[in-house]
């Protein structure tokens, strides 16, 4: 996976994760068009489409769109299932999420993200096993400030 | 120290947190942009203070606002500063602000390459895990080559999360810095068997990945990804690996053995792929091409077979000089010689097929064509004027085909050519020029065979070539015909090999008479025809049993009375013994020619079914052979017990286990031989034992070969004895049982045609001869004359001893009288009891009690009433009926032991006292023993 995007129908940027190294200019370029493209898709349309040299996977979970860019081997249902999965993660550690939930706790959704995906391919498959490194992190962040106070 | 702390904490009361920001941005939608100039403002005043806690505040803030598109490079030598705090909280921010904004050309990065290898071997897993993370977002080449080893490393943590982290960032590593694949695939191979599902399925995309890119090198991981999509239930796993697989094209192969599946019931569904398959076949991988062809052979019809052929002779052109072409080649025949040539409906193309595959050089099928072409020939009537026409170019061309004669595999057809052509001569249009083809001075280079085959059809084609030379004006030139042939024909009588001087010689010495003849003006044309008259038609495999046997012909009846040494021996006791013993001298006469008359059977069907030019016995042949008339003056019966019927299908392994059975056995045999006659004059067996005590203890040795049930009808004319007389078994593969059956005519007819069949139950099964279907019957092999009995063998397999079996069973036989014979059926039921499977086996007091003591044994006991008899007597019978041995007796207690073909231990603990008998049992098959200690129970209430 080269990199993954949610953002809202709106046009605004929630979370963006580049698991290839791209300069600044380019990424904000490639947002841009890219949320212009899928905004304007009608709700029947496929959740595929090809773009440049990749391919797009995206799918609207509420006002939230989540997009991710695969290359052109790589298998497009099983990208659904992860973006799906990610979504099952974020409800599970939020309680039903909302985009609020992302706007206010980003590092949070990330977090979840990294323990999720790692350079772009999937670290674990196992839900339990994603929460519970992150609740495991939490409960280590808690201790510190704990300690702090 | 602490008033600082306190003074931070304070501070960051006043200091906006992320949720502040995000709220202020919200609240500021006219002025957003400089709402955040006033929020950078802040934020860079707060990265110029000590507290970390405050920098982490402000760089958490700034990683959102670089989200939103807002430049933040110029913090990040703070990200850093961040990064290397002790406190994962703080850390954890820094690494993924790091992550976001960091790319190759910052330059900070290179100060991060200390503080990342501290935090990887770092003793929290966490902080490791935050640093891995962050790493393969911003890894670059010289990280991945300065940490490659710490990664490495990882790769072994104990801790499953970090284990999968470090697997899955080598990908990244590998990407900047392949120099680090090499030492590290060992290890990366290792973890796609870790026991970590997560690891596991991370190895798995790794190798995936890597594969897609190279797929060549991982080629040797190929039966390791075989072996994880078959045992794997990770769905996201067996994705990844298909598409692997389908990389190693081994997926093509799947498929076109899925579809020749799918053939079997849907043709129609597999045959519109017709194209793709036929693409299949310019696979660069030949195990597709042959799967391709094999499909193809199953999808002709009518419609396609000439498009599929023709097709496939491309591609025999183009696969010159490989074992593929072979099987092209072979392929081609077998499609469309299929079901006796269904699907051809233009012969003419078929034989056109076959000479333009006479032209493909080294190949080893010469014969096959030459007998597709025979075959065409001699069974399609229509064809044989464009057959023979092609025959004769062929012979002309002969060589082309014969450039290196004897190893030259297709020099075989020349042999069909030259007997098409010779056999149907008369649709020759030139049959002189094919004549002097065929005796060119080079076809002595030839294998012999086929030279034999030249030099007999050149005299057929003589023949001809007379009968139209005869009829025209010039005499002469039928002479020259002869001449043609004395000249060329000695070349062949001077050949090395028997059959082509034979026929040469002969037929040299022929052609010379009718020379003789010819020159006296006699016309020989007719006569010389005469000697090759009449057609040769095919003949179906089973055209013999449509012959019948002519009346009055007894097969079997002896053409010459074997002379009989014994009439004369007869004639001098004659007096002696002819009042006492006349019948027994003659039934023992008798029995030597019976004796003598079986063997020789048995030898003459051992030859037949050895022979593949015979054909094969079946039973309605059978019949016809014993309805002739006469039959019944032969007795057929009692071969002789030391010559065993070979049991059929018994298994080579088997057969191992059974010649140490068969070595102790054989002393025995004279014992059992005896045994057995007293069976056979029992009218039955039921209730029928050996009672008295002595004998049966003597009996004990042979005793797994006893009596399992005995059954009569009581108005049937037949007695059925069945016994299993040897038993093999192993838990592997169930076990063998060969049952003795007794048949003993009690009645005054013959009895023949006797078909024996059991109803096969899932746990037991009859072992039918080969080839004959579930339900078949074994047909008895002899027949019984009155008051005659003989044995068969039987062999089952048994899957489970555990239980006791009962199989129904019938035998339907033929009762001959004087006048009449008349259908009968006997119904039986064989009943396989669990002692039948039990082998005594000595067992000495201390190993009893070693086994006793194991506590394997599951416990079980039974209560015998009123039983009347001395213990010895008791112990005798359950040592005989049941196959124990006695381990130990005190007084009136006694142990024992036996043990089953599977090996199964039981051991009894038998007490008396007064009429009452008490077995306490113990085995390690519960099942086995309740039904064993049944068994023992019901010898009792019998007596």
């Amino acid at each position: 996976m080269r990199f993954m995007l949610l953002f809202s129908r709106q046009g605004k940027l929630r979370l963006q994760k580049w698991y290839t190294a791209t300069a600044e200019r380019d990424k904000k370029k490639m947002v841009r068009d890219l949320m212009q493209i899928v905004l304007a898709r009608k709700p029947k349309m496929c959740s595929f489409l090809e773009w440049r040299d990749l391919k797009i996977v995206y799918k609207r979970y509420a006002s939230l769109y989540f997009c991710c860019a695969v290359e052109e081997q790589d298998n497009e249902l099983i990208t659904l299932e992860v973006i799906h999965r990610f979504v099952e993660l974020l409800d599970k550690y939020f309680g039903s999420v909302c985009e609020l939930d992302i706007i206010f706790n980003f590092e949070k959704a990330y977090f979840i993200l990294d323990e999720f995906l790692m350079g772009g391919e999937i670290q674990d498959t196992s839900k339990k096993s994603v929460l519970k490194a992150i609740e495991q992190s939490d409960l280590l962040r808690i201790y510190f400030n704990k300690a702090d106070a | 120290m602490a008033l600082k702390i306190v003074k931070g904490s304070i501070d960051r009361m006043f200091d906006k947190n992320l949720q502040d920001l995000v709220r202020g941005i919200r609240n500021h939608k006219e002025d957003e942009a400089k709402y955040i100039s006033t929020c950078i403002d802040e934020i860079k005043q707060e990265l110029k203070q000590d507290n970390i806690a405050v920098k982490a505040n402000a760089v958490c803030k700034l990683t959102y606002l670089q989200m939103l598109g807002y430049d933040v490079s110029w913090a990040a030598f703070n990200i850093v500063e961040v990064m290397s705090s002790s406190k994962f909280t703080y850390k954890r921010i820094g690494y993924l602000a790091a992550s976001q904004c960091f790319h190759e050309s910052t330059d900070v990065i290179m100060l991060t390459t200390n503080q990342i290898r501290k935090d990887l071997s770092s003793p929290n897993q966490y902080d490791t895990g935050v640093a891995l993370t962050g790493l393969s977002c911003f890894v670059t080449p010289d990280l991945a080559r300065d940490l490659a080893n710490d990664i490495m490393t990882l790769m072994s943590h104990t801790k499953p999360y970090i284990r999968k982290k470090a697997v899955l960032i080598m990908y990244k590593v590998f990407l900047k810095y392949p120099e680090s694949l090499r030492p590290a695939f060992p290890r990366l191979k290792e973890k796609l068997e870790d026991p970590d599902p997560g690891v596991q399925s991370a190895a798995v995309n790794v190798i995936c990945e890597l594969a897609r890119r190279n797929p060549k090198n991982y080629l040797s991981l190929a039966p390791l990804f075989f072996k994880l999509m078959t045992s794997s239930t990770n769905n996201w796993v067996l994705i990844k690996i298909i598409k692997l697989v389908s990389c190693f094209c081994v997926v093509k192969y799947l498929g076109l053995l899925a579809m020749s599946k799918i053939l079997k019931t849907h043709p129609k569904s597999v045959q519109s792929h017709k194209d793709l398959i036929l693409q299949c076949l310019d696979d660069k991988d030949e195990s597709i091409r042959l799967r391709a062809l094999d499909l193809l052979y199953g999808m002709v019809s009518k419609k396609n077979l000439m498009e599929i052929v023709k097709k496939l002779m491309l591609h025999v052109d183009k696969a010159e000089g490989t074992t593929y072409r072979d099987e092209l080649l072979t392929k081609i025949i077998d499609i469309c010689s299929q079901s006796n040539y269904q699907y051809i409906t233009n012969f003419e193309w078929y034989i056109s097929i076959l000479v333009e595959l006479t032209r493909l050089e080294g190949t080893r099928h010469g014969h096959l064509i030459a007998s597709q072409m025979l075959d065409v020939a001699i069974r399609v009537k229509a064809i044989r004027i464009f057959a023979v026409a092609q025959m004769a170019t062929l012979l002309d061309n002969a060589h082309l085909l014969t450039g290196n004669m004897q190893r030259n595999g297709i020099c075989e057809v020349l042999y069909a050519a030259a007997w098409i052509c010779g056999e149907f001569s008369e649709h020759l249009e030139n049959p002189m020029q094919t004549l002097e083809a065929m005796l060119r001075p080079k076809v002595a280079t030839l294998p012999g065979h086929i030279q034999a085959v030249y030099v007999q059809n050149a005299a057929k084609l003589f023949s001809t070539v007379l009968k139209s030379q005869e009829g025209s004006t010039e005499g002469t030139a039928a002479q020259e015909t002869s001449q043609l042939m004395i000249d060329r024909l000695p070349l062949f009588v001077q050949s090395a090999n028997l059959e082509v001087q034979e026929r040469a010689s002969c037929i040299l010495q022929l052609v010379k008479y009718i020379q003789k003849l010819q020159q006296k003006e006699v016309e020989v044309a007719e006569e010389v025809s005469a000697l090759f008259a009449g057609e040769l038609n095919p003949v179906a495999p089973k055209a013999q049993k449509k012959v019948p046997v002519p009346e009055g012909l007894d097969l079997d009846a002896w053409i010459n009375e074997p002379p009989s040494e014994s009439e004369s021996e007869d004639e001098q006791p004659k007096a002696i013994f002819a009042k006492e013993e006349p019948k027994h001298s003659r039934s023992r006469h008798t029995e030597v020619d019976e004796k003598e008359l079986a063997r020789r059977r048995e030898a003459r069907k051992q030859e037949q079914a050895n022979n593949p030019f015979y054909i094969k016995a079946s039973p309605s042949s059978q019949k016809v052979y014993q309805e002739s008339p006469g039959v019944e003056h032969i007795p057929v019966v009692q071969i002789d017990l030391t010559v065993p019927l070979k049991v059929p299908g018994l298994p080579m392994s088997d057969q191992y286990l059974k010649l140490e059975e068969e070595r102790r056995q054989k002393e025995r045999a004279d014992k059992k031989k005896k045994e057995k006659k007293k069976r056979k004059e029992k009218r039955s067996g039921r209730g029928r034992r050996h009672d008295s005590g002595p004998e049966s203890e003597e009996d004990i040795t042979p005793a797994h070969m006893v009596d399992i049930v005995t059954e009569e009808m009581p108005e049937m004319c037949l007695t059925l004895n069945h016994k299993v007389c040897d038993i093999q078994g192993n838990l592997q593969d169930g076990s063998q049982v060969v049952v003795s059956v007794i048949f003993e005519n009690k009645c005054d007819s013959l009895l023949k045609s006797m078909e024996f069949n059991v109803l096969d139950s899932l746990n037991s099964k009859l072992q039918r001869p080969e080839g004959s279907g579930p339900h078949d019957g074994f047909t008895v092999p002899f027949q019984l004359p009155p008051g005659v009995s003989n044995e068969a063998r039987l062999v089952f397999t048994v899957q489970s001893i555990v239980m006791p079996q009962k199989m129904k069973g019938t035998l339907t036989f033929i009762v001959k009288n004087e006048d009449s014979s008349i259908h009968e059926k006997l119904d039986f039921k064989l009943h396989f009891t669990c002692t039948s499977y039990l082998i005594t086996t000595p067992c000495y007091s201390d190993a009893f009690a070693k086994l006793l003591e194991s506590g394997d044994l599951k416990c079980s006991s039974v209560r015998l009433e009123e039983v009347n008899m001395p213990f010895h007597h008791l112990l005798a019978r359950i040592c005989f009926h049941h196959h124990f041995s006695v381990v130990e007796r005190i007084d009136s207690c006694a142990s024992m032991y036996s043990r089953s073909i599977q090996g199964h231990h039981v051991c009894l603990l038998v007490k008396t006292s007064g009429q009452t008998v008490s077995i306490d049992a113990k085995c390690d098959e519960p099942t086995l023993l309740g039904n064993v200690l049944d068994e023992i129970k019901q010898t009792f209430s019998q007596c």
